[in-house]
């Protein structure tokens, strides 16, 4: 009997002496022991469950006060409730990442908004089939036997690609980051609505270079390639480093690894299959002698 | 006492009057059987089938002129319909058509994907606009958009009509003038429309897609190429 009793006042010593070290933590069990030690860790765990049960609710949906249940209009409006300023502040904040700022912290954090996202995807779609298709028209200006054909199905094959990319791919990192994270479910753990905001405006900066990748130069679409890469590489980077420092190293260095793998191959395969400079044509009678053609106009 | 009497008296006649089998009530109603005039108005069941196909197109044609000279008026909002948007649509579908056979596959949009824009692209707007606080109701917007499709499908009709003649660089650029004019036209009659039922400080939100939607039914109608017909 003696003893545990004993142990229970080294215990506090301890304690105390730590709140003296460092005053500012919070201490909530301690402000209670002595009065009641034995039910000092029965309090910290009733008091975090608490938090954990708002921290839940709060998490799924970004710490913001989303109005009705999800069949209600008034849920979804609250997904746009965004100015024509914060827009334009997000799209300029994604195009110039700095080191020491996490895009999500500095633009975001306030109210996530699926605005950006769903239009910026919508506009990269045309921008790519449109700028692709110019881009093969002035690939094949000096060939007596082309003939322009517009090249519809492009857009729903972009389509399909960007949509499944901007949508299932955050899907599947923030299922990795929650289950990663586990029981501790800390603060720190970013919501699907966030994670989609982010994906959606770091596909900006491709809007521009799909533009210009119409310019049928070779080196240069793959120097716009490298620096439209490593502008959204880097903002998705520098926004999910924070999350993904407390696991141990491999497991951080092989999610940020994926990242930016399935990130780089949307890049060069769009930039592959969009604009392509040398030309293989459909299979057609005249494919030969445009051949031919392309090769003497090696760029 | 006596005043209560006398107050009383003039009253006092009517406790005898009983409105039972002593006195029967008698009377004439009488209803107007015949046709009345508000009758008519509601039931059009009668009048012969010329003049309910030719009300509803006057409608429609009215419609078009407040889209051809954008003015502040209601005519679109207050009495909305879709018979507008979807004859433009169709004719626009069809206009697009190439007659090329199903293979090739680097062709212009199929009947199908006209319709998917047009429609699917209304309704995304409309639902973007609805979301960030618009005032309009559903058909309304749908309304908008729909007839505003007229400049970019008149344009539709001239580029086909140059392209009969000849096809080379001077018909592109009068293609890209005639283009361009309609979709400025078109976009600038939807967002005369649309842009007051906005909040102010999410108009350009608002407007983008407006300007994208049109943006891409002018590039259909630009692009259009038929293949050359061998001789």
């Amino acid at each position: 009997m003696a003893s545990p009793n004993d142990l229970k006042f080294e215990e506090l010593e301890g304690a105390v002496q730590l709140l003296s070290d460092d005053s500012a933590a919070s201490t909530l069990s301690l402000s209670r022991a002595p009065t009641t030690p034995a039910e000092g860790p029965d309090v910290k765990v009733d008091l975090s469950e608490d938090e954990h049960a708002q921290e839940e609710s709060a998490e799924l949906l970004g710490g913001q006060k989303h109005g009705g249940g999800f069949w209600t209009f008034e849920y979804y409006q609250s997904f746009f409730n965004v100015d024509t300023t914060q827009v334009l502040e997000r799209v300029k904040g994604s195009v110039m990442p700095s080191p020491g700022r996490s895009f999500l912290k500095h633009y975001v954090r306030t109210s996530p908004d699926l605005y950006g996202p769903f239009w910026i995807c919508v506009t990269l779609v045309f921008s790519m089939a449109i700028s692709g298709n110019l881009s093969t028209f002035l690939s094949q200006t000096g060939n007596p036997e082309y003939h322009y054909r517009p090249q519809f199905h492009r857009v729903t094959i972009a389509a399909a690609v960007i949509f499944m990319y901007a949508w299932l791919v955050p899907v599947a990192l923030w299922g990795f980051l929650t289950w990663r994270r586990g029981a501790e479910r800390q603060i720190g753990g970013y919501s699907f609505l966030e994670t989609v905001c982010v994906y959606g405006y770091s596909l900006f900066i491709y809007i521009p270079t799909s533009v210009l990748w119409s310019i049928p130069v070779q080196w240069l679409q793959w120097i716009l390639v490298l620096v439209s890469m490593g502008v959204s590489g880097s903002v998705l980077v520098l926004t999910f480093w924070p999350i993904v420092r407390d696991d141990s190293k491999v497991m951080a260095a092989a999610t940020l690894a994926t990242i930016l793998v399935l990130h780089t191959l949307l890049a060069v395969g769009c930039k592959l299959y969009f604009f392509q400079a040398s030309e293989k044509l459909d299979p057609s009678p005249t494919s030969k002698p445009i051949h031919a053609s392309a090769t003497t106009r090696i760029l | 006492m006596a005043a209560e009497e006398e107050a009383s008296r003039p009253f006092a006649g009517l406790s005898d009057v009983s409105i039972s089998e002593d006195i029967p009530v008698e009377g004439d109603i009488s209803v107007p059987v015949g046709p009345s005039r508000t009758d008519e108005e509601f039931s059009t069941l009668d009048e012969p089938v010329k003049e309910t196909v030719l009300r509803d197109l006057r409608a429609v044609g009215n419609k078009f002129i407040h889209v051809l000279y954008p003015r502040r008026s209601s005519a679109l909002l207050r009495d909305w319909d879709l018979w507008g948007p979807l004859l433009l649509c169709v004719t626009l579908a069809l206009l697009l058509q190439d007659g090329t056979a199903d293979s090739d596959l680097e062709g212009g949009p199929q009947f199908a994907e006209v319709f998917v824009i047009v429609w699917f692209g209304s309704i995304i707007i409309t639902l973007n606009s609805k979301l960030l606080g618009g005032t309009l109701s559903f058909f309304q917007s749908l309304c908008v958009l729909g007839y505003c499709i007229l400049p970019l499908t008149v344009a539709m009709v001239v580029c086909r009509v140059v392209l009969l003649g000849a096809s080379g660089t001077v018909s592109f650029v009068v293609r890209l003038v005639v283009v361009t004019a309609s979709f400025g036209w078109s976009t600038f009659a939807s967002t005369a429309f649309l842009s007051d039922s906005q909040p102010a400080n999410r108009r350009a939100l608002v407007v983008y897609p407006v300007f994208l939607f049109y943006f891409v039914i002018g590039w259909m109608v630009l692009t259009f190429s038929p293949l050359k017909r061998e001789p």
